[in-house]
């Protein structure tokens, strides 16, 4: 194989996009570069406001030009997208990419059976005739665990439960196979136990088709179930990347290991008061100068120089793996080994 | 644990909401049963978890406890003191010692009204004067939850979320209560702030001895929070134990299923040998419960016997005193159920 062969399938290199408002520039995203492959499932974590859901708004093009600042590169299996014409992307939007938001009733339209929704997909797609776009809807129905798919076919979505209609949102995501999938949330509006059902399907579904998986969520938990890489933001930029292992098991940046220790755990200590970040997440009006993490960070007074507040730490991946902080590896263990001890938390 | 005189004590509660139809006269079509006979107590300065899937009645309780709603059944008694149906004058000395936290600290806070306002507003509707004024109070209580004590003069919009929920916060403890309810307090927050707010109910509830009911859904944090748990389902209490017997051994089918379902970030390989219970379908209509146990539907031990005969919530044997269970074919504590007879979902719909 040559090393053009190895491509990733989908790469975002120093994406920035900033939004003008009436209070000046918002940068929602501010340099972020990942890859991810066929058949892989990359997670990303952060809290709200973090560039999260506008990254994968501007994969699928769906932000107004005239209100945005898109800068950067991203390559979906070596096409240019954000240079695309809306043609081009409408052809790619449902048929080679597609995506699952949080909230499924206000995703599809209530006028229109569920079946309507997902065969019009299809037919614009693939040309079919309703007829055989129908019995696709159904099928696509049934792959995804509906009872009575042949009837369901013809329900309103008011006429499913929270549950089922993420699975029908899903079916129609899924209808023209597409070969990346973003899913912006789609478990959080769900109940524990529904959530599990939506996860394992997903998960049977990828396995299935081989189909790339963006999953979005504020959820360490869902994460640690779901995917293989992990990428975690914090105010628009990346603040830590690795395999799952990597990430949840040895962080390397102070807010990761925060978020890790600040969630109680089912078989952790009660007693002990958690650890939660102090402060809370900045403004992209005005985000704070160097690491935009440093006003919230409790080893920033451990750099010397006071580097934190000056200088933005860069971010080295080096197979996969990386993080965005002035800490050096050898100091860092040590703190945070200490840190996770007085946590508690393991 | 029951003491002999509990701070609240709630028997038979219920609460149906009338379902309307029919022109030209309306009439009652129905009932959606949000409530359905719940028993139980909260002792003096305990913290008593409610948990449960959405629709399962857990905020309708909070809103019968503290009186937002008038009860269809049942009987809610405070310090001994019956007032299921207290009038508006009867339950005025009570309003100030049972307060309540909301879960939208963007919706529960008066966005005209200064923080000063917002939180004095309670001592102002009980005409209360603190020594030295209310301002002090208000100053005082600020400082308890944590903000700036100089910024009572400051609108909402200008806090966070979090900072926001800590309002809420100094506002349900400005009359001292004995009681509160904290409606799903945290899910609102970003999860670095959740511990937060979490570590300030929990110094609060220590430091002033005040009793909580803890509505959530997150298992977890109610885990964290609370000496005693109730787990509901479709409106009634399938079990209710001390938090290391709920957590440690649950026996109720439901209870096991919720746990196993929590996803946690853990990629400790030793620590995959958690069972995982998959449940099939969705929670039933609560307009047309299932007969017998409500949850029959969806457990993979269900006989006819679940179909007719709703279990009671009793302690079974091998249960703690205090530990109460709902269910005719409790688990055992270590079996790990062989096999889930899948059940159709839409059967009961």
């Amino acid at each position: 194989m040559t090393s053009t062969d190895q491509q990733p399938f989908l790469s975002v290199r120093d994406l920035k996009v900033h939004f003008s408002t009436e209070d000046g520039i918002v940068k929602a995203v501010d340099g972020l570069s990942f890859d991810i492959a066929r058949g892989q499932t990359l997670g990303i974590v952060g809290e709200s406001g973090s560039g999260k859901s506008v990254t994968n708004l501007t994969i699928l093009g769906l932000h107004d030009p005239a209100r945005t600042r898109i800068d950067g590169e991203i390559l979906l299996d070596g096409q240019e997208l954000l240079t695309a014409s809306e043609r081009t992307l409408e052809k790619l939007r449902g048929n080679k990419m597609s995506m699952i938001f949080q909230d499924a009733l206000a995703s599809l339209s209530p006028y229109h059976t569920i079946g309507t929704q997902i065969a019009e997909v299809y037919r614009k797609h693939t040309g079919a005739s309703k007829k055989e776009a129908r019995a696709r809807a159904i099928e696509m129905l049934t792959r995804v665990g509906i009872p009575q798919p042949d009837v369901r076919v013809d329900d309103y979505p008011h006429q499913f439960s929270g549950g089922m209609r993420q699975r029908a949102m899903i079916a129609m995501a899924l209808v023209c196979d597409p070969e990346l999938l973003i899913a912006d949330e789609p478990t959080t509006a769900l109940d524990v136990t529904v959530q599990a059902q939506i996860m394992d399907l997903l998960k049977d579904l990828q396995q299935e088709f081989g189909t790339a998986i963006i999953f979005i969520t504020h959820d360490l938990g869902v994460i640690a179930d779901i995917a293989d890489d992990v990428l975690v933001m914090y105010g628009g930029r990346c603040v830590e990347r690795g395999t799952k292992k990597q990430v949840l098991g040895n962080p390397q940046h102070p807010y990761t290991l925060g978020l890790l220790n600040s969630m109680p755990a089912l078989d952790g200590p009660v007693d002990v008061p958690l650890s939660p970040i102090p402060g809370s997440p900045p403004s992209l009006l005005n985000p704070p100068t160097g690491c935009r993490f440093h006003p919230r960070c409790a080893f920033a007074e451990k750099v010397a120089g006071g580097k934190c507040s000056s200088a933005q730490p860069v971010l080295e991946v080096i197979d996969g793996r990386g993080s965005a902080c002035h800490l050096e590896t050898s100091q860092r263990d040590a703190l945070f080994a200490d840190y996770a001890a007085t946590a508690g938390h393991n | 644990m029951s003491t002999t005189n509990p701070l609240l004590d709630v028997s038979g509660l219920t609460k149906h909401f009338p379902i309307k139809g029919g022109f030209p006269i309306k009439r009652t079509v129905g009932a959606v049963q949000a409530v359905d006979g719940l028993d139980f107590q909260v002792a003096e300065g305990e913290s008593l978890g409610l948990v449960g899937e959405s629709g399962c009645g857990k905020s309708t309780t909070g809103r019968l406890i503290t009186r937002l709603m008038e009860p269809t059944g049942g009987t809610i008694s405070y310090r001994g003191q019956n007032i299921t149906h207290a009038s508006r004058r009867q339950l005025a000395p009570i309003r100030s010692e049972i307060q309540m936290i909301f879960q939208d600290p963007y919706a529960s806070l008066n966005p005209r009204q200064t923080v000063g306002k917002i939180i004095a507003g309670p001592m102002e509707i009980n005409d209360i004067n603190p020594a030295g004024g209310r301002e002090a109070r208000v100053r005082e209580l600020l400082e308890i939850v944590g903000l700036n004590p100089e910024h009572f003069n400051r609108f909402p919009h200008e806090f966070s979320g979090g900072q926001r929920q800590r309002i809420g916060v100094a506002r349900a403890l400005a009359l001292n209560p004995k009681l509160i309810v904290a409606d799903e307090p945290v899910s609102a927050l970003d999860v670095s702030i959740q511990a937060q707010v979490v570590n300030l109910l929990q110094e609060v509830q220590k430091e002033l001895g005040i009793a909580f009911v803890f509505i959530a859904h997150d298992l977890a944090i109610v885990r964290h929070f609370s000496q005693r748990v109730a787990v509901m389902y479709l409106g009634k209490i399938v079990e209710i134990a001390d938090r290391d017997d709920l957590y440690g051994n649950p026996r109720h089918p439901y209870t096991r299923a919720l746990l196993s379902a929590v996803p946690e970030a853990t990629v400790d390989e030793n620590a995959t040998a958690r069972e995982r219970i998959r449940l099939t379908g969705d929670v039933p209509s609560p307009i047309n419960p299932p007969s017998g146990c409500r949850f029959r539907t969806r457990c993979w031990k269900a006989t006819e016997k679940c179909a007719t005969e709703a279990p009671p919530l009793v302690q079974i044997s091998g249960n703690k005193p205090g530990h109460l269970t709902a269910c005719h074919y409790p688990e055992t504590a270590d079996v790990i159920p062989a096999q889930r007879l899948s059940q159709d979902p839409e059967s009961a719909a």
